[in-house]
Order: structure tokens, then C-alpha cells, then sequence
């Protein structure tokens, strides 16, 4: 393996009239590793992957993919990488296998070749069965497995999935965190943007935060968590009525800013090392409020807590925002 | 004038232009397959040229004094430039498609050439306004239309009309790249052929129109076409109709092929 890095950025920038969708952004992912992108919708991971892989022009700094500069020489780069995006990008009326075929022959593979490894990826991918049926009768995670199983026709050195299981039901979710952990096995770079903090949790080596076009944390999964100091202290409110009544309390613990999704009844409160008498302030204090709660445990911090300290967005909501807003916003609509 | 790094050819002017060619014939067949799996696309892109005809043929027709020609004979090369002109709308639709189903980006991302997108979609449009439009002409021949100055000017009339389509194809192209959404694309595509098809030479006599009509329906691409197809079919003098017919699918080609390709790399 070399020691030049597969992919580098330095300085990125990209705007859209006055929004700098990236702002800064330097980059470096060594080769065979798996290197997270992670944000919210509009911080600016799709527009990096973008860029990376040559649909976008960048307005400042420089990025290369294997040592190919994405403007001087893009047509080397893209002979390099392999791209599956936030949609399914098939054609609905040709079969899985015209597909991958046509894919192979965009690739320049001669007509033998392109058929080969379309068998190969159909038959890897789990879709042999319906290799010769129209696109438009398969299921959803049948077809983001066709459309992931398209970005490797051309055996890239570099994959790049942006959002690769947006609007995926949790059993194809699954299916595809394994498809593309076995992928990483056999030695390619991949870079993944994610909104799903999980999803970066279980995949990546390492993990760029982004926020507001700018990497704010850099890291792996454990480094990233340990950023939070300590432990966390969560409950389960059943009764919607209390719900804020519930979050005041934990505001008043003067500990971490809580996090509080009204939807789940859910509230967590980073409480660093003091995770004890947290807890029983916590326990005290809710129960002299007559507000019951459920659930209420000590844990380890997640990804989730871990975006919620580095960004401190909800933190500097309002109690009554928090609460009448829920999660909106965190998991919202698409970065476009 | 992409070449695969791995193949470590040095990427020559022949070989890139091997590449468009070879690309633009994959995304033709792709473009085609569809007509094949979806019959009855290809059934209602034909259905409404045939209601046309039979419209202006049987309703309208008799009303319409054409000076010396049965009016079957005058109609049917305005058909046959219709049927062109409508079809090529198509091309911004499935363009429109395309981008909004994320297959631009994979095929941006891809190391083929940049002007096969294009290429594809206009040559399958080419090749579906053939197929109608020699329906069209059976059609035509069925209602009583028929040539009158032999084979050769037939053919020629048949791929000037099927010309004008690919020159049209490329304006669409732009509309449905610049637009981007499908149902807008679709809603414009109507807006800028109607006035095109119906203040020109297709229906009526140019002459019949009020005098401001008549000065843009005798300087447009479908009333030059027009005229040249019917010089072809009713006989008389055809190269002058031909010659202007042909500049104006030269002169459409030459700005609208740049346009589009320079709008298709700036895709965001």
C-alpha cells in the first residue's frame, strides 16, 4: 500500500450564491480505508462528494483522488472511482443486468468483459435471481443494491457513496452496511457522507464531522465519543403532558445541555465524570415534580451525543423551541 | 476524450472521438430498449400525429382552398414536419428524466465521453421520429396522399423531415437541461413548438394569414421545411426550398449542439 493518501483536500470551497456549502475543508483518507463524512442535511457533505468526484467544480483550494487533480485531470480520475448516490441511479425500463452492462461499456470495457462483471456483481450483490427482470419490479434495497453494485462495474479504486442508505427500511439498511463492510475487505478506499450517526458509527475508520460547510471534529468513532467526557444520563418521559416539565428538571441539573426528543418521550443530559450524584439528583428531582419516567440509566455516549456537544445546536434553542420542535431539523430533509 | 488510465493508451483525437461514437451508440440502445419494453409509448406518440391528420384531412380540410393542390397532397408534409417537431420534444423530457432520477450524475461521473449523454438521446429521438413519421406516411397514403415526383425526392423528403427533428431535438435538449423538472419541460415543450408548427406553411397557405403573421410563419425553420417537403412530394422546383430548409437545421444545429453540451458539464 502507498504512503500517498487516496484522497486530499486542501482548502475546499464551494458556494452557492451567498451559501458556502463548503467552506474550508481539508481532507486526507489513506488508502484501503473507510473515512466518514458526517453532517446534517446542508452541511456539506454531499457538496464534497460532489466535488471529489468531478460533478462540481470547486471554487477554492484543491482536491485530488488517487493523485488526480478533480479539474486538470478529471477524465483520469473518474476511470478511478466508483460513485452510488442519494437516489438509485437505474433505469427503471432496462433489466438489473443491461444495467451493469451498459455501466461496464461506459467504462470502456470491451463487450466480453462488461458481461463478465456484470455476472460477477449480480451474483455478489444477491440479484442473479432477477438479473433478467425489468428494474421497475424490484424493491427498494434491491435497487440501491444494483446502484451500488453499478459504482463497481469499474473496479474503483475509490468509492464514494453519498447517503447510501437514505429512505432505506432498517432490514435493507442492514443488508447494505454488510455488503459494504465485505466491499472494504478486499482493499478499497471508500468514502461515505452520512446523516446517520450509527451508520458512520458501525462503518468508518475515521470520522470528519461537518457542520456549516467546515469539519469541526476529526477522529475515529472512539476518539470522537470520548469528546463528550464521560457518561450520559437518559430517560424516557411516557407522559407527553410532563414532557416539559420533565426537561426542565433536567435543564435545572445545570450538567450538559440535555438533549430532548418529545417524539420518543426521550431526554439525555451529558453529565461527565459526576455520573453518580447525577443520578440521584436526577431520580430526586423528578420525583419531588411528581413526573414519572422510565428507562432511566447511566450510558456510554453515542455518536448522536457526540454532534449535539460539538455543534451545540440544540443546545442554544430555547427550552419551549426544543420542546415544541422535537428533532426537526437533525434528520430532515435532504441536503440538496 | 476519455481513455481508461488502466489501458495506459495515450488518450489521441481519433481514439476520443471513437469513444463519442461508441458511447453515443451505448445510450442510443439503452434509449431505444425502452420503446421495445414499453409499447405503448411508441402508441401514443402515434396517436396523436394520426388524430391530426384525420382532423385536417376530414374536418378542417374542406373548409381550406388551396389554389391548385388537393389539399390531402398540401397537408401531409406538414404532418410529416409536425410529427418531427413534436416528437423532438421528447428529447428535453427524458433529459429532464434523467437528471431528476440521478442518472446524469452517475453518467457524469463516469469516464465517457462528455457529449454521449446528448448524442445518445438525440440520435434514439432521430430514430423513433423515423419510425413515426413512415407511419405517417402510410397514413398518409391511406387518406389519399401520394408522391408525385418520384423515389428519390420521396427519400429525401422523408430524411429532411426526420433532419429537422434532430435540429429541433437540440433545442429541446437545452430546454428540458436548463428547466430541469419534467413536468415543466413537458408544459414548455408545448409553448415553443405550437407557434412554430401552426403560424406556418403546415396547415394553410402562408398567404391566408394577416400580414404581420406572415412575416414571422415565411422566416421560420417549419414553414422553410415545409415548403422544401412539398416541392419534394408535389414536384417543380425543390433546390432553393431544400438549400433554405437545410441551412436552417445547419444554422439550429450549430448553436443549439454548443448550448447544450456547454449546459450539460455546468450541471450543479
Amino acid at each position: 500500500m502507498s504512503e500517498r493518501p487516496a484522497i486530499v483536500t486542501e482548502g475546499l470551497k464551494k458556494a452557492f450564491g451567498r451559501v458556502r456549502a463548503v467552506d474550508g475543508v481539508d481532507l486526507s483518507v489513506a488508502p484501503g480505508s473507510v473515512f466518514g463524512l458526517l453532517g446534517p442535511n446542508g452541511a456539506g457533505t454531499t457538496t464534497t462528494v460532489r466535488i471529489l468526484t468531478t460533478l462540481l467544480r470547486p471554487d477554492g483550494g484543491r482536491a485530488e483522488v488517487m493523485g488526480h487533480d478533480v479539474v486538470r485531470d478529471a477524465d483520469r480520475l473518474r476511470a478511478s472511482i466508483g460513485l452510488a448516490g442519494q437516489y438509485a441511479a437505474v433505469d427503471e425500463t432496462l433489466t438489473g443486468r443491461e444495467n451493469l452492462d451498459l455501466v461496464g461499456r461506459l467504462y470502456h470495457l470491451d463487450r466480453a468483459e462488461a458481461r463478465r462483471r456484470a455476472e460477477e456483481v449480480l451474483e455478489r450483490f444477491g440479484l442473479a435471481q432477477a438479473a433478467d427482470r425489468i428494474v421497475k419490479t424490484y424493491s427498494g434495497g434491491m435497487r440501491r443494491r444494483l446502484d451500488l453494485g453499478a459504482s463497481l462495474v469499474g473496479r474503483p479504486d475509490v468509492l464514494f457513496l453519498d447517503e447510501p442508505t437514505t429512505g432505506l427500511d432498517p432490514r435493507s439498511r442492514l443488508g447494505l452496511w454488510e455488503l459494504i463492510r465485505e466491499l472494504v475487505r478486499g482493499g478499497t478506499t471508500l468514502l461515505l457522507s452520512t446523516q446517520y450517526l450509527d451508520e458512520a458509527d458501525v462503518l468508518c475508520d475515521r470520522i470528519a464531522v461537518i457542520d456549516v460547510g467546515k469539519i469541526i471534529a476529526e477522529g475515529t468513532a472512539d476518539q470522537l465519543k470520548g469528546r463528550v467526557g464521560g457518561e450520559v444520563l437518559e430517560f424516557r418521559v411516557p407522559d407527553r403532558d410532563r414532557f416539559a416539565d420533565a426537561c426542565a428538571v433536567a435543564v435545572a441539573l445545570e450538567l450538559g445541555a440535555p438533549n430532548m426528543d418529545k417524539e420518543t418521550g426521550k431526554v439525555s443530559v451529558p453529565v461527565g465524570e459526576r455520573g453518580s450524584t447525577a443520578i440521584i439528583r436526577a431520580v430526586r428531582e423528578l420525583d419531588s415534580a411528581g413526573i414519572h419516567v422510565e428507562d432511566l440509566a447511566l450510558r456510554r455516549p453515542t455518536l448522536d451525543d457526540v454532534f449535539l456537544a460539538l455543534t451545540g445546536h440544540e443546545a442554544e434553542v430555547a427550552l419551549e423551541e426544543a420542546v415544541a420542535n422535537g428533532k426537526r431539523g437533525r434528520r430532515g430533509r435532504r441536503e440538496r | 476524450m476519455s481513455v481508461r488510465t488502466a489501458t495506459a493508451t495515450v488518450s489521441t483525437r481519433r481514439e476520443g472521438l471513437r469513444w463519442v461514437v461508441a458511447d453515443a451508440m451505448a445510450l442510443t440502445r439503452r434509449n431505444l430498449i425502452r420503446y421495445v419494453r414499453i409499447p405503448t409509448l411508441l402508441v401514443f406518440s402515434t396517436i396523436q400525429p394520426v388524430m391530426f391528420v384525420l382532423l385536417f384531412r376530414y374536418v378542417f380540410g374542406g373548409a381550406i382552398q388551396v389554389p391548385g393542390v388537393n389539399y390531402v397532397d398540401f397537408l401531409m408534409p406538414g404532418i410529416f414536419v409536425q410529427t418531427a417537431a413534436f416528437g423532438s420534444t421528447q428529447t428535453g423530457i427524458g433529459l429532464a428524466e434523467d437528471l431528476s432520477k440521478g442518472l446524469i450524475d452517475r453518467f457524469r461521473s463516469l469516464p465517457m465521453s462528455r457529449s454521449a449523454v446528448l448524442a445518445g438521446r438525440t440520435i434514439s429521438d432521430s430514430v423513433r421520429n423515423l419510425f413515426v413519421v413512415l407511419l405517417m406516411l402510410g397514413v398518409g397514403y391511406l387518406v389519399g396522399f401520394r408522391f408525385h415526383a418520384g423515389i428519390v425526392p420521396a427519400v429525401t423528403g422523408v430524411l429532411l423531415a426526420v433532419g429537422f427533428g434532430t435540429a429541433f431535438s437540440w433545442i429541446s435538449a437545452w430546454i428540458g437541461l436548463s428547466i430541469r423538472d419534467v413536468e415543466s419541460t413537458q408544459a414548455a415543450g408545448f409553448l415553443w413548438i405550437f407557434p412554430f408548427t401552426f403560424a406556418s406553411s403546415a396547415f394553410v397557405p402562408v398567404e391566408s394569414m394577416p400580414g404581420w403573421l406572415q412575416a414571422f410563419a415565411n422566416n421560420q425553420p417549419v414553414t422553410a421545411t415545409v415548403n422544401a417537403l412539398r416541392a419534394l412530394t408535389l414536384g417543380g422546383p425543390t433546390a432553393g426550398h431544400v438549400l433554405e430548409a437545410m441551412a436552417w437545421i445547419g444554422g439550429i444545429l450549430l448553436v443549439f449542439v454548443p448550448l447544450s453540451v456547454r449546459r450539460y458539464r455546468s450541471i450543479a
